[in-house]
């Protein structure tokens, strides 16, 4: 991937929310860029700033709730010196969006057609008719059966795996070069995840986009991503490649959230458990690593001062040394005393 | 759709029937009847009195008088009215057309002043305009309008004397003329004025709260992240989600458009049901009662009725099949 292929640049990109009047980052200095038709996941828990991230790219922040500085360069131009009608132009047509929950994403008062038509309107001249057409054709590449009738349906009268494919119509009506999907499976149960991710990578395969895919789902970004953007308290603390990331995390946080998970190789144990939580907006340590406050029992001194997110491999990014300190011992992790906090494995 | 509405018709007879006997007992249980008031008179002996009541049918058994009372009722004759010596029927239609417009012009302009101010406070809500409008309505609200409806009456009836101060007409004027109309409208405007300034705080709060929760929802994300101005998710999306229970109440409104305002009525002395039915339940005059608590409870029913059929019209997730 050279630097001509980056259709995405995020630079210094800081999000700050309003809290009693006072404006603290839930992004806090972001760099990350995305090269043209690649999948890159964004991964953290609730909370960490994912989605804040994601809204910030399409400047879909309420003005007045929220700061941001910093540089978002997006085929050549800065998102951030746009005015909303400006980024209207931008919107649906160049970047789209995939929401979580399909049943409340679509307009329940219109069918489902006019819905995905509704970004032709204003980004193309096609006419009442064609654009008709080709919501049904989007309706077919979706793979909904049966689309000349569905088009006339109303959400209500669709299933949720159904009107999450009408979330997905709705963003590639425009074929955008970029669709942001924020948790495009989680509100959906396994079968019907299995398609949706089988969908994405069918579409991004075939209209050549991008995709940030945000998700708390390690599964699905194990069979979807390129590259994996891990983020804690909105800050980027490791990425990588996917393939690479998997075998190999280096970050402690990353660490800890793989081994968390249940898989073959730890039947029977008990899973590994990040104590704590994510600290609040309000209550955040922003001095040092800031995952240091879920690190029990290790030294101060493994710690950068101001931790930043150096390249350790081609491709390869960590931030703070502590990593080169922290290893994750299966049978030892639960310490006496603490079993009631800890989620019993199969 | 039809059969739902048959369904629903066929279901409001059973409930006529227990309105009917509910209404009839309440009138039988009241102390006294229309010849109450003649005992004393001179030169009318109780023996007459006695005489005019069985003539009347008051001393008849109470079921053959309900009975009496429901095959006049199905036949549209509302009985006659002791006081006023004239078919209650008769009395009705005169004074029910008043109200109907009266309530009609109470309507229109509540919505002419509520719906602007609503989905103003809602599209701007924590605004200085926002905070002016719930400001005034808490006014309003907290305002008791006989009150407020004396306070327009000497203010613009009888001090500016820009309004007629009663009435629903002028008697010299020709009725079914251009000049009888008008003038029908110029002695609407101060009470209608007066019902609709107090009668607006439902629907601005509502088109209010209705539009601050849904533009907060999922879908307007989604109409914004596919590059919809703002001004169209306003139109498209915000306001037909926001006026769903505004729509639901139409029907309830027109409940009382039929059952007027007894307190504009009676102010005004606009001669409509309201004030007929003051002076009904003053003079003991049940037959006029019982009808006018019989047609309020039907236009209730009514009005319920299209409520749901408005609502299933405007909302595809209730469409009755």
């Amino acid at each position: 991937m050279s630097n001509d292929d980056i259709l995405l640049q995020v630079e210094d990109l800081t999000t700050s929310f309003r809290i009693d009047d006072q404006y603290y980052p839930a992004n806090d200095h972001i760099n990350l860029d995305v090269y043209e038709n690649e999948i890159v996941a964004i991964v953290g828990e609730s909370g960490c700033g994912k989605s804040a991230f994601g809204h910030s790219i399409m400047g879909m922040h309420s003005q007045e709730q929220t700061k941001i500085s910093g540089k978002i360069h997006f085929k050549g131009a800065d998102l951030l010196s746009y005015s909303n009608t400006q980024l209207n132009k931008v919107r649906g047509k160049e970047i789209s969006m995939i929401f979580q929950d399909p049943l409340t994403a679509l307009n329940p008062l219109m069918i489902v057609g006019k819905q995905i038509e509704e970004g032709m309107k204003y980004h193309t001249k096609l006419s009442k008719n064609k654009r008709k057409q080709k919501a049904i054709e989007i309706l077919s590449e979706v793979k909904i059966p049966q689309p000349e009738r569905v088009y006339s349906q109303y959400p209500h009268e669709l299933s949720g795996g159904m009107r999450q494919r009408i979330v997905i119509a709705i963003a590639i009506a425009c074929e955008p070069s970029l669709i942001i999907a924020d948790e495009p499976t989680t509100a959906l149960d396994v079968t019907i995840q299995a398609r949706i991710i089988d969908l994405l990578k069918e579409l991004k395969r075939r209209m050549k986009t991008s995709i940030i895919l945000i998700t708390h789902d390690l599964g699905v970004v194990s069979e979807m991503a390129d590259r994996i953007a891990v983020m804690y308290t909105g800050e980027f603390v490791e990425i990588g490649e996917t393939k690479n990331f998997l075998k190999n995390p280096l970050h402690p946080y990353s660490k800890s959230l793989l081994h968390s998970l249940p898989s073959k190789n730890n039947q029977g144990e008990k899973l590994h458990v990040i104590k704590g939580v994510v600290p609040s907006l309000n209550h955040l340590q922003r001095q040092g690593c800031r995952f240091k406050p879920r690190m029990s029992g290790t030294d101060d001194s493994i710690h950068e001062e101001t931790p930043t997110l150096r390249e350790v491999e081609k491709g390869h990014w960590v931030r703070c040394t502590c990593y080169k300190h922290f290893q994750i011992d299966n049978h030892n992790q639960v310490v006496e005393g603490e079993k009631d906090d800890v989620f019993q494995g199969q | 759709m039809w059969k739902f509405v048959v369904r629903r018709i066929l279901i409001m007879i059973p409930q006529l029937v227990v309105l009917s006997v509910l209404v009839f007992i309440l009138a039988k249980v009241m102390p006294g009847d229309a010849l109450s008031g003649l005992v004393e008179t001179p030169g009318v002996d109780s023996s007459t009195i006695e005489d005019m009541r069985t003539n009347l049918g008051i001393n008849d058994p109470v079921h053959v008088q309900y009975l009496n009372w429901i095959k006049g009722l199905s036949q549209g004759d509302l009985g006659t009215s002791y006081i006023h010596q004239r078919p209650v029927l008769e009395l009705l239609e005169a004074r029910l057309w008043n109200t109907v417009y009266l309530s009609a012009a109470i309507l229109f302009l509540t919505y002419l002043i509520a719906i602007p101010l609503g989905i103003t406070a809602g599209r701007f809500h924590d605004s200085l305009v926002d905070k002016l409008i719930v400001g005034y309505n808490y006014v309003t609200y907290a305002t008791p309008l006989f009150i407020f409806a004396l306070l327009m009456l000497f203010v613009f009836g009888f001090q500016l004397q820009w309004f007629p101060t009663g009435g629903s007409t002028d008697i010299n004027l020709e009725p079914e003329t251009f000049s009888y109309y008008m003038d029908k409208i110029y002695h609407l405007l101060l009470p209608a004025l007066s019902g609709a300034l107090l009668a607006t705080v439902g629907t601005i709060q509502y088109l209010r709260n209705e539009i601050i929760d849904t533009k907060m929802k999922d879908f307007i994300k989604t109409a914004k992240s596919k590059g919809v101005p703002e001004a169209k998710i306003y139109s498209h999306h915000i306001l037909r989600n926001s006026f769903l229970p505004i729509a639901a109440f139409l029907g309830y409104e027109i409940t009382g458009l039929i059952t007027g305002s007894i307190f504009l009525e009676s102010i005004f002395s606009y001669p409509g049901i309201g004030q007929l039915f003051l002076q009904s339940i003053s003079q003991r005059d049940f037959s006029v009662v019982t009808a006018l608590v019989m047609v309020t409870g039907v236009a209730t029913l009514i009005g319920t009725l299209l409520s749901d059929i408005i609502l299933s019209l405007v909302d595809p997730r209730i469409r009755v099949e």
